[in-house]
């Protein structure tokens, strides 16, 4: 039976999106579309919808709470323009302070990951002990499985922290290797520059 | 200062770093004869030399000393399983230069993050255990009440009683079989020691056993079983050969 079009006051997905709302306000980390799509007990479809007319609501400039894409779901968080008041408040212990071994050993993680100590400390030419250990402990990576083998070494990746804390919906959003400086060409030729030119 | 004109004078080698660098990779040198910590203190007392550190020359040195120290500590562990074991000396330049590369990417990425961290620094969220999801209803199979009360009325079976028989026990002295084996042998030379404790108790058994072995160390039995499990046949000592081990034995107790 087809309905006649009518003009309607009220977006259909108003009390859809009121639902999502709810559920990501009491959510302490982003929710996936599925997980939403499973508690508000809808299709899929209109959820995203739904999640469109709440991004356009809670929007940078328009309200003091933003709803934002990032690790792999949705979630609020303070408008940028709140920071200052939300710093002088409220501490930040993951991203305070992370010195360049973390963010090397971080770095490694996030692009070689799932990997091991070993691995790492390979790359970077010294034990990656500590540096692990405190990324651990802020909740930026966490261990993932073991090497193969009998006394396989731990391995590690990144955790939906890691993207949440640097603002990446997925780790696919991470510059190209490629694209970073970092010539192998570059360090050849100055490996072999010396001898070439004297055999030259 | 240039690194590669550093003069250097070492027992394997006389001449410009350069071309020693030129003849290791050629292998016209062996690294392992090559003393790196020697070229290491001539380039040190180069340094001393200048007033001002050249760290432009001290960053190329480091970079060209850790690849002959990585070369040559290849070269000292052949049989390594490592698979950069087998490579030659230009292909393990080339790794080295490919991880000094990785490692270098690697640096650029922390950096890229220390931006983006930066960038973001501005974003404050809410940060939190996740909130317990609530538990799955467990269904459980369907029960037969039956099947409970069985097993329920297998506990509750008064125990077996404990037997005390055990704490009863009387053993007959070791003395009573010496005397009857003794007077058996008197009879007959020989006699089957399973049928003689036929019909006795399992302790009555033992006991007879022990006396077998007592008049075995008195020499005064010998003892023997054609194979395991198999009858016990207990024939008496001749008297001349008694006599023997009578001193014998005498003698192992003296000597005990």
């Amino acid at each position: 039976m087809e309905r006649p079009l009518r003009l309607v006051t009220a977006n259909p997905l108003d009390q859809l999106a009121r639902t999502l709302e709810a559920l990501l306000v009491v959510a302490s980390a982003p929710l996936p579309v599925e997980e939403l799509t499973a508690a508000a007990d809808d299709e899929r479809e209109r959820i995203e919808l739904a999640l469109g007319l709440l991004a356009e609501r809670y929007h940078e400039g328009r309200s003091g709470i933003v709803l934002e894409a990032v690790a792999g779901g949705w979630a609020f968080r303070a408008s940028r323009e709140a920071s200052e008041a939300c710093g002088r408040l409220f501490e930040r212990p993951v991203q305070r302070g992370l010195s360049q071994a973390a963010l090397e050993t971080l770095a490694i993680v996030a692009y070689l990951g799932p990997c091991t100590r070993p691995e790492i400390a390979r790359i970077r030419g010294v034990a990656a002990d500590s540096a692990v250990a405190g990324l651990v402990e802020r909740g930026l990576i966490t261990e993932s499985g073991r090497d193969d083998g009998t006394g396989g070494a731990v391995r590690y990746r990144t955790t939906p922290m890691f993207e949440r804390v640097f603002g990446l919906e997925s780790l696919s959003q991470l510059p190209r290797l490629d694209d970073l400086p970092g010539d192998v060409d570059d360090l050849r030729e100055r490996l072999h520059a010396v001898a070439e030119q004297r055999s030259a | 200062m240039i690194v590669r004109e550093l003069e250097l004078d070492l027992d394997a080698f006389e001449g410009p770093f350069d071309l020693l660098l030129t003849l290791v990779l050629k292998e016209e040198v062996d690294l392992a004869d090559v003393d790196v910590a020697g070229i290491v203190v001539r380039f040190v007392e180069r340094l001393a030399e200048r007033e001002k550190l050249d760290l432009d020359a001290c960053g190329e040195f480091l970079v060209l000393v850790a690849a002959l120290l990585e070369l040559k500590a290849r070269g000292l562990f052949e049989d390594e399983a490592a698979e950069l074991a087998d490579l030659e000396p230009e292909e393990a330049a080339e790794e080295l230069a490919r991880r000094l590369a990785e490692y270098r990417r690697m640096k650029e990425a922390a950096g890229w993050l220390a931006e983006r961290l930066a960038a973001e620094g501005d974003r404050f969220f809410r940060l939190g255990p996740a909130p317990l999801a609530p538990a799955l209803e467990r269904r459980l199979a369907p029960q037969d009440p039956e099947a409970l009360a069985n097993v329920v009325r297998l506990l509750a079976a008064e125990p077996p009683a404990v037997s005390l028989a055990h704490m009863a026990l009387r053993f007959p002295p070791v003395a009573q079989f010496l005397e009857r084996f003794r007077a058996l042998l008197s009879r007959r030379s020989r006699f089957d020691f399973d049928t003689e404790i036929d019909g006795l108790s399992r302790a009555e058994q033992a006991i007879a056993f022990l006396a077998l072995l007592e008049l075995r160390r008195a020499n005064q039995i010998s003892i023997s079983q054609a194979a395991p499990f198999a009858p016990i046949r207990v024939s008496r000592v001749e008297q001349e050969s008694a006599a023997v081990n009578e001193r014998t034995h005498a003698w192992n107790v003296r000597s005990a």
